[in-house]
């Protein structure tokens, strides 16, 4: 899988086929809905398959992208920015420092015991959505509102005591715990794992 | 599009992210996938906000969603470095001190 | 000289006291005798010399009685009160009593006489002859002890008083025969002890059997006094018509075998040379005269209480015992060896007799044995004492010169044994041939034809081996370097008596000395002795269907035989031994087969042992295995079961019992190492068992209706 011509292929038919499905089906939202959903879930394989950790961080940000677009999708302006901002620029540098700062592993040879779990997550998961997701409940009668902007009534959410401003303090004060706890516990020393000392 | 289109990617991104923990043999996987099924998960009530009556609720958790995973991701990497430290490897199998 | 009447209860005692002092003697030689001097003998001597005073006095009585006619003499002590009651039950609580008395008849004060004046003279004998021996008070007290047993017997009025007597005569025997083997200087001491035992438990064989005969007539009638006996069984064979039933002719039968035991005849007779072990004076009176005559005189006691198949048997067994022992006799060449021989040749007549149905014959004949054997026994010891301990007449010679008085009276008792006419053996054998002669005319064959064939042969025989020893030993020159000389007076004293009464003896059947028919006058001892005087009825034991012409024909027959074969004896053995002047000597007699096969007693000997001894010991030893291995083997089995079961519990213990114990942890350790599989402390795997308990919680509230 680390060649790239056979990728390059198999991206771009990938790519085609999402993009003409969704076309088919919704039209021009469904094309770009195809196109996210490629990047999300195609993201998501190739972290899944890959073998270099590198590698599989960097597909991460193809699926945060992805979900970022599906936001979108989804009227929701903010999340995806949000979404982008926090994940890509947040969390993937954190795992690429992660990455960096581990030693490199020789990486695995045994891909079997992934696609077992796949095939038991899949069953798991399928078993739930087919089961509850009776979609057709969902579609409600008339046609969707078309999506606005919604930052401004996050924020004003926020901020109202009648509707998330504890929260939304809490989650203040949980992040400023957990920026303290993480920095207090990656602190450099020199420890012997053997000791009995406390860190 | 209907919800369900919606409702299957996530799904398939929360099977993906439940193979990552289990499969792969890095700790850093473990935490990439754990990002996976929160985005997962964050896609599940984004898309249930968007077809129900109230998408406002749907999408606030789904900021919470977001800010825990940060502070999450944070502390776990902190911790995940600790171990590499300690146990010279990344596997999660060399971290078997609570072995019987 | 009138005699004083007879006093029942002073002659009892008389008898009594006779009978008990050679005890008293005994006694006193045992206990005191190595200090006395002489041994004690003269003790034993004056003690038996008083007896035979007394025997003689009332044996004159006995006479005097019986010949003043009228009833038969024959009395009881218990009639006059003087009984000892063995099982001493009280009057007023009556239970089964056994009355020890004393039956005083012709037929016992003759063998009283005749025992007491030979004990006496072997007393007086035994003085000289065991001068130089250091035991010679044990000796005496044996010989004591013997002499009272012997007179019990014949005094005794029942069986089980005979019996202990018979008993006691055969331990004092036994004794005797060893008395060398306590010699530690002899040495033939060990030949000594195995003769005494040898002879002992071959009686024994006959005791046994005499034994449960008593047995058998007690529980059957409750008594073993002679006279009640001899009155129930005639009445019982009365009433079925002279048929005995059948218990009680076994019950003859076995007190037939004690009979052949104890007077040495076929087949229990192989002790009776080996005796000759013991010292001289012991074989002239125990088996010459007294021990062995007792068999002959039980046959007599018990006459009426034998069926006529047993009196049969007891007749076959005679005479062929008469002659097998004759034939033996010819080819023996130790001087008491011959005369050993001799006796069981002589007791075969005396039984045989007793078997044909001439119960008087041969008690006369038992007591002229008596007196020639012991002449012969006592001379033959004056010969060993004077030849230095020389038994082997091919060894002696011309001894008629040094030991004259020796030579008299052997060669007087030699002629009386053979049957020379005048003498005492000669009436005798003369009788018993008579008897067996009318018993074959009688019957026509049977026992009488054989016995009649049998016993005049036998007759020839005893003269010729007689005859033999007397040339051999006392007739041409000295075959040996050693000069004989005569012996003291207490041997030769006895010897003389002893011949003399060989020579008058016969004055006792007949009352002239030609008078060979004995018809016309009163003989005293078949008189005395007859069989109304024995058994109170004159029917038993007469031989019917002869009348007196046949039966004085038949006398002068049988008086033609005998004198024909003591004369053919004679003349043969004169031939062989002093005109040709042959001397057996060892390879001479083992050219000879026949000779040889005789000597050896037709290897008798041998056969006994293999028939008997050897299966006996052989048993004797399975036995013992069977204790050592089986008993022993059992308690030893016993022990390692316990101790099996010991360890058999103690296994289960450790096994089951701890074992389930174990067990128990175990399984609890196995369900441990099994859970501790999960605990890998791999968080994935953890993650994955999270999900798979995720799944199932889902999965069923998902699923559940």
């Amino acid at each position: 899988m680390n060649s790239s011509k056979p990728f390059a292929a198999l991206f771009a038919a990938a790519l085609i086929a999402s993009l003409g499905a969704g076309a088919w089906w919704a039209g021009a939202m469904g094309a770009a809905f195809g196109l996210f959903a490629l990047l999300t879930i195609g993201g998501g394989l190739i972290c899944l398959f890959e073998r270099s950790v590198v590698r599989s961080a960097f597909a991460l940000l193809s699926t945060f992208l992805g979900t970022s677009g599906l936001f979108l999708l989804l009227g929701s302006d903010f999340l995806a920015m949000a979404q982008v901002l926090i994940y890509v620029g947040g969390i993937l540098a954190l795992l690429l420092f992660g990455v960096m700062l581990t030693p490199p592993d020789l990486g695995e040879r045994r891909l079997p015991r992934v696609f077992a779990a796949l095939v038991a997550a899949a069953a798991v998961v399928g078993l739930a959505v087919w089961r509850c997701a009776d979609v057709a409940a969902f579609r409600r009668a008339g046609a969707l509102e078309a999506p606005r902007s919604d930052a401004e009534v996050i924020g004003v959410a926020f901020l109202d005591p009648t509707q998330y401003l504890v929260p939304f303090e809490l989650a203040a004060v949980f992040l400023t715990v957990a920026l303290v706890a993480a920095v207090y516990i990656a602190r450099r020393r020199s420890i012997d794992p053997d000791s009995k000392a406390a860190p | 599009m209907g919800l369900g289109a919606y409702l299957c990617v996530s799904a398939a991104l929360l099977v993906i992210g439940i193979a990552l923990m289990l499969a792969r043999r890095n700790i850093l996987y473990v935490l990439m996938g754990l990002e996976l099924i929160l985005n997962a998960a964050n896609i599940n009530f984004v898309a249930f906000a968007r077809f129900s009556a109230s998408p406002l609720d749907g999408r606030m958790f789904a900021i919470f969603v977001i800010i825990l995973a940060a502070a999450e991701a944070a502390v776990a990497l902190a911790i995940i470095l600790h171990v590499v430290q300690l146990f010279h490897s990344v596997k999660p199998s060399a971290v078997d001190r609570l072995r019987e | 000289m009138p005699l004083p009447d007879f006093d029942p209860t002073t002659d009892f005692t008389l008898l009594g006291v006779a009978a008990l002092l050679p005890l008293v003697a005994a006694v006193l030689c045992w206990v005191v005798g190595r200090r006395l001097p002489g041994g004690g003998g003269f003790l034993g001597t004056l003690a038996t010399g008083v007896a035979a005073a007394i025997g003689l006095f009332l044996f004159g009585h006995a006479l005097h009685q019986s010949g003043a006619g009228g009833e038969p003499f024959r009395w009881f002590s218990r009639e006059h009160g003087l009984s000892f009651d063995v099982l001493a039950s009280r009057a007023d609580a009556p239970g089964p009593s056994l009355p020890f008395g004393i039956l005083y008849d012709g037929l016992g004060s003759a063998m009283f006489a005749v025992v007491t004046t030979i004990s006496f003279l072997v007393h007086l004998y035994s003085i000289g002859y065991m001068r130089e021996d250091p035991r010679r008070h044990v000796y005496f007290g044996n010989i004591g002890l013997f002499t009272t047993a012997m007179l019990g017997l014949v005094l005794a009025d029942n069986l089980l008083l005979l019996f202990v007597c018979w008993e006691l005569m055969g331990f004092a025997s036994w004794l005797l025969i060893g008395h060398y083997a306590h010699d530690p200087l002899s040495p033939r001491r060990e030949l000594s002890a195995r003769a005494a035992t040898k002879a002992f438990l071959t009686t024994r064989i006959g005791d046994v059997c005499l034994l449960l005969a008593l047995g058998m007539l007690y529980s059957h009638y409750g008594t073993l006094e002679l006279s009640q006996l001899w009155r129930v069984v005639g009445e019982e064979v009365g009433r079925n018509s002279g048929v005995f039933p059948e218990w009680l002719l076994w019950t003859g039968m076995l007190i037939l075998v004690g009979v052949i035991g104890k007077s040495a005849q076929f087949p229990l007779h192989g002790w009776l040379p080996d005796a000759m072990e013991g010292p001289t004076p012991v074989s002239a009176m125990i088996h010459a005269a007294t021990m062995v005559a007792a068999g002959v005189f039980l046959l007599g006691r018990s006459y009426p209480l034998l069926a006529p198949a047993v009196l049969d048997t007891a007749a076959v067994v005679g005479a062929f015992t008469a002659i097998f022992a004759a034939t033996v006799a010819s080819a023996q060449n130790g001087i008491k060896a011959v005369l050993a021989w001799s006796t069981i040749s002589q007791l075969g007549f005396m039984v045989a007799a007793v078997g044909l149905g001439g119960v008087v014959a041969g008690m006369f004949h038992m007591v002229t044995h008596a007196f020639f054997k012991a002449c012969l026994f006592l001379s033959a010891g004056s010969v060993i004492h004077g030849s230095a301990n020389e038994h082997d007449l091919s060894r002696m010679g011309g001894l008629r010169k040094s030991m004259p008085i020796t030579f008299a009276c052997m060669a007087l008792a030699t002629m009386a044994i053979a049957g020379v006419p005048l003498f005492a053996g000669f009436y005798s054998k003369d009788a018993i041939l008579q008897v067996a002669f009318e018993r074959a005319a009688v019957d026509h064959g049977g026992p009488g034809m054989f016995a009649s064939i049998a016993l005049p042969v036998a007759a020839a025989f005893t003269s010729f081996y007689m005859f033999r020893l007397l040339f051999l030993a006392f007739f041409g020159a000295p075959r040996t370097a050693h000069q004989a000389h005569e012996s003291h007076w207490t041997l030769l004293v006895p010897l003389i008596v002893l011949a003399a009464l060989s020579v008058v003896g016969g004055h006792l059947w007949v009352a002239t000395p030609m008078d060979l028919f004995a018809h016309d006058v009163q003989p005293w001892f078949r008189e005395l002795v007859s069989l109304t005087s024995l058994y109170g009825t004159p029917a038993v034991g007469v031989i019917h269907g002869i009348d007196p012409d046949q039966s004085r024909a038949i006398h002068s027959s049988a008086l033609a035989v005998s004198i024909a074969a003591a004369g053919l004896g004679l003349v043969i053995a004169w031939l062989v031994y002093v005109r040709n002047a042959r001397t057996p000597s060892p390879s001479e007699r083992k050219s000879h087969a026949l000779s040889r096969a005789a000597a050896s007693s037709y290897h008798m000997d041998q056969l006994a042992h293999a028939v008997v001894v050897a299966p006996v010991r052989s048993l004797a030893r399975l036995c013992a295995g069977v204790d050592r291995h089986l008993v022993d083997g059992a308690v030893v089995g016993g022990g390692w079961a316990a101790r099996l079961a010991g360890l058999l519990s103690a296994a289960f213990d450790r096994v089951v019992v701890d074992g389930a114990v174990n067990a128990l942890g175990a399984l609890v350790a196995l369900c441990g190492s099994l859970l501790r599989l999960l605990q890998t402390g791999r968080i994935q795997q953890y993650a994955a068992f999270a999900l798979i308990g995720g799944i199932a919680a889902a999965a069923w509230l998902i699923l559940s209706p």
